[in-house]
């Protein structure tokens, strides 16, 4: 390894260090409900204080619970989004790429629907 | 090089068995969308061994091919964004003084990442994608030094490869 490999590997660092802080240091709030889309389209708005779970397009269920989002099961072959955390804080996602399936719990300036749905 | 078809099936070939390969290993850490990315391995050895147009040439078949026997239609579109981008970077960086093979494959495997984020953002739409930037780099950055360093061992040992070829 040349001199200017460490210089890289510090530099990718030191940017995803820098990001990570950043992203703590927006501070995330529980979320109050989530809102699912397919394919851009919005499926529809769900609040995360009533336990209940969603079958979302006939593809993935999105089980409430506890006050937290999770992917219970999907039929891709890949299963990502199930392997995925719960959600619960403002800003966070579960996305399900082959399916185009997006969760997300809004944060103060994504509550615009129309911005989603372009 | 003579035999120049025949060259570029048979690392064609390497690098669909490497992406097969890869999905029987098991990766310690649980995040989602992380590979080893061990076909980009042999993208490297073919950027340095012919050039910029052979490697363009079997990575974007690669994954073509890959998407079609083991993925979906949909990881095509991600796929091709990071192989796209990766490949331009690698070659850049290739032509800058300094950096050696793993340095090379370093930046091929964040701007791997970055490609398909990109992609992702452009797809869902959604912004939130970004959160996972740290989390991206670090792997692309992980997987990059592992990858950098096997090419680095095959392209020392390149002659007893390429010599049935030549």
């Amino acid at each position: 390894m040349k001199r200017k490999d460490w210089i890289l590997i510090f530099i990718i660092s030191a940017i995803a260090l820098i990001f990570a802080i950043y992203i703590k240091a927006m501070g995330t709030p529980q979320g109050a409900e989530v809102i699912i889309t397919v394919n851009r389209e919005e499926f529809g708005r769900y609040s995360l204080d009533k336990d209940r779970e969603i079958v979302i397009d006939g593809h993935n269920t999105l089980m409430i619970k506890d006050g937290k989002a999770n992917m219970m099961q999907a039929d891709c072959p890949d299963k990502l989004c199930v392997k995925q955390k719960p959600i619960s804080r403002k800003g966070e996602s579960i996305i399900c790429l082959p399916n185009r399936v997006v969760v997300t719990i809004p944060g103060e300036n994504e509550d615009i629907p129309d911005a989603v749905t372009g | 090089m003579k035999r120049r078809v025949a060259f570029l099936g048979m690392v064609l070939a390497l690098a669909l068995i490497l992406a097969y390969v890869e999905t029987f290993l098991p990766l310690p850490i649980a995040v989602p969308g992380i590979k080893l990315g061990l076909a980009n391995c042999v993208i490297l050895f073919v950027l340095y061994l012919t050039g910029i147009k052979e490697a363009a040439l079997i990575s974007i078949t690669r994954v073509f091919l890959t998407g079609f026997l083991f993925g979906n239609m949909a990881g095509i579109l991600y796929s091709l964004s990071g192989a796209f981008l990766s490949l331009i970077a690698m070659a850049f960086a290739k032509k800058q003084n300094g950096l050696s093979v793993i340095g090379v494959s370093i930046l091929g495997g964040v701007t791997h990442n970055i490609g398909q984020m990109i992609m992702a953002v452009l797809v869902t739409e959604t912004i939130a994608v970004l959160y996972y930037v740290p989390v991206l780099l670090i792997a692309g950055m992980t997987t990059g030094i592992i990858n950098g360093i096997l090419a680095k061992t095959i392209l020392k040992n390149k002659n007893i490869i390429i010599e049935g070829w030549k």
